[in-house]
């Protein structure tokens, strides 16, 4: 009988732990996979790179957290003498503090009573990275792309975020060559709190603009 | 006071990054930047002339009209001066 069949079929598919086995996740490699495998490997086989140097910078790419955010955010709250200095050139004041971002030009917006800040990049997916890491996936998605120019409101209650009609929300497309960075409306009730326990309530979110500060503890 | 530009309502094919959401809108400049290699000739491989770059701020309703979520909000976006041209005050 067609169930039987299908009952025993299923059961040749359990694992030895009684779930069903998952499809290996193996897809043919795209274009670009392709091309980038190609290219390491000549680098590789040409004496420029080597394979440790490869593993090395990927190391450090994947050490970028938005620890290293919340530090920036920290000291703009603690000390109005950075504040300033991180409004007027926000790359300069982040090599201030030793953070390693190249030749990016960075921007600082900051959220206040009156203004909150959000960032996009629409034509792609340009992130401070440097600062904040690796993108949340959904940084990338279509949906909030093309949402965040549109309705930011909207996007900003999904994350949890209702502001009143009477803030301005102001949009950032990082259309070109400059990364922008949110620094977050310091939460009341923190003024005792040192630099190091003010990071802690610096997210990830807070300085994308999609989120607001923690509450101070 | 800020200074009153349109983006150009051009449709060129090829790589650009001027958004087409925003291509004919009328906004200010909130800061100019300072000059940057043409990305529409590094797309290319070829040799970028540095065109200056500009902070410009659209209010939501220029952008979206009557659908605006919220008219007054607004919208940043760096446009290559190329792409700019200056409304005058009527």
């Amino acid at each position: 009988m067609p169930h039987d069949h299908h009952d025993h079929h299923d059961h040749d598919h359990l694992s030895p732990s009684g779930h069903p086995y998952r499809a290996d996740n193996d897809t043919a490699l795209s274009y670009w996979q392709t091309m980038e495998i190609a290219i390491r490997e000549l680098l590789i086989e040409k004496g420029i790179t080597t394979a440790s140097e490869v593993a090395a910078q990927i190391d450090t790419m994947d050490a970028r957290t938005p620890a290293n955010g919340a530090r920036v955010v920290a000291r703009a709250w603690s000390d109005p003498a950075f504040h300033t200095r991180l409004m007027a050139d926000a790359g300069d004041a982040a090599r201030e503090m030793g953070f390693d971002i190249g030749p990016l030009e960075l921007i600082a917006v900051e959220n206040t009573e009156d203004v909150h800040n959000m960032i996009v990049c629409t034509l792609c997916s340009c992130y401070p990275r440097n600062l904040l890491g690796l993108p949340p996936d959904w940084y990338k998605s279509r949906a909030y792309r093309s949402r965040t120019v549109r309705e930011p409101r909207s996007v900003l209650a999904e994350f949890g975020v209702t502001l009143p009609d009477t803030m301005t929300v102001r949009v950032h497309d990082s259309t070109a060559d400059m990364r922008y960075i949110v620094i977050p409306k310091r939460p009341e009730g923190t003024d005792s709190l040192s630099q190091s326990e003010l990071e802690q309530l610096v997210t990830r979110d807070s300085m994308i603009g999609t989120g607001i500060a923690r509450s101070a503890p | 006071m800020m200074q009153k530009v349109r983006v150009k309502p051009l449709m060129p094919p090829g790589h650009v990054r001027t958004p087409a959401y925003l291509r004919g809108k009328t906004g200010v400049i909130e800061r100019s930047l300072g000059a940057f290699p043409n990305p529409e000739d590094l797309a290319y491989g070829v040799a970028a002339t540095a065109k200056p770059l500009h902070r410009v701020r659209f209010t939501m309703a220029e952008i979206w009209g009557a659908d605006a979520e919220t008219p007054d909000d607004t919208l940043d976006a760096e446009i290559y001066e190329h792409w700019l041209e200056p409304v005058h005050a009527p």
